[in-house]
């Protein structure tokens, strides 16, 4: 746990504001081309919120396009007040939720809909032990698209938080700015999104567990 | 304090992250000492936490990265800040 905490902190503090800020001050000063090195660790979160949002592959990369030309035009308006990646997830989010409307879909509604007050059933799945699956399990392909198919199960709003609290590893402050809501909606997102997928995941995740010796031996 | 399973469960997110006070962190150890189910919540739920973080869960499309940066090019020559 102080593991993931701390892995969490290395990855937030990698895109500090001292040379960020260095950075945007001399692309502002006639230096263009250095936003591609803005703009690069930002690419794979601005794209997997994209996809979280569309559910289209090349939409979102459409859109991450145009969210990344935005920020580049729009560049003297960031102020400086949060990281440079949740300024420009912010623009993600509005660019797809504004793509949405274009290709006049009937999710944007529905995400509306779902509040922090609908009642679930965030009872994790019951187990009686717990055989843990090393990362090394994923270079079987099968589980990656397990992990995928419960991700993108969840109700968007909870998505939305477990893909840059979890997956993208933003801490809770940034993910709420991002997202445009409090720091408390986002721990009470987060909570339900785990245990949504911890219902969904523990009873298949078993199988890619090592397989116990048996005493004799051999496995079990 | 003792506490029951389903209020453990409440917990168990913020207890991942470190984000549960002491006194109540002290009051679930203890639940956790002796209650197996709860134990393997918590076990599966980190666990789930760890492998949905892997990048290679979520990869980006092939190409991406190049297709962004040319298209930013032609922009960078269209326009300043």
């Amino acid at each position: 746990m102080e593991e993931l905490r701390g892995h969490r902190a290395e990855k937030s503090t990698a895109q500090g504001s001292g040379p960020e800020a260095e950075i945007i001050r001399r692309i502002l000063a006639g230096e263009p081309r250095l936003f591609h090195d803005l703009i690069r660790p930002c690419e794979r979160s601005i794209y997997l919120l994209l996809f979280s949002i569309l559910k289209n592959e090349a939409e979102a990369e459409d859109v991450a396009q145009e969210t990344a030309i935005k920020a580049y035009v729009n560049l003297r308006n960031f102020r400086g007040d949060s990281q440079f990646r949740t300024w420009v997830l912010t623009i993600a989010r509005n660019e797809g939720l504004g793509r949405l409307r274009k290709l006049g879909s009937r999710r944007e509604d529905s995400l509306d809909a779902e509040t922090d007050q609908q009642t679930g059933d965030y009872t994790p799945a019951i187990l009686t032990s717990w055989r843990e699956v090393p990362a090394e399990a994923l270079e079987r392909q099968e589980l990656g698209a397990i992990l995928r198919r419960a991700i993108e199960g969840l109700p968007e709003i909870y998505r939305n938080v477990v893909l840059l609290r979890d997956i993208e590893e933003m801490d809770g402050r940034e993910t709420a700015a991002a997202l445009g809501i409090s720091e408390g909606a986002v721990k009470v997102r987060l909570h339900r999104a785990r245990a949504l997928l911890q219902r969904a995941l523990a009873p298949q995740l078993g199988a890619f567990a090592p397989k116990r010796k048996s005493w004799f031996g051999g496995r079990a | 304090m003792r506490i029951d399973c389903k209020h453990v469960w409440q917990y168990i997110s913020a207890y991942i992250d470190g984000e549960v006070e002491t006194e109540l962190r002290a009051d679930i150890d203890r639940h956790l000492d002796t209650c197996e189910i709860c134990s393997a919540v918590l076990d599966s739920t980190r666990n789930v936490v760890v492998l949905v973080a892997d990048d290679r869960v979520f990869e980006l499309p092939a190409g991406f990265s190049q297709r962004l940066h040319e298209r930013l090019d032609r922009e960078l020559e269209l326009a300043g800040p």
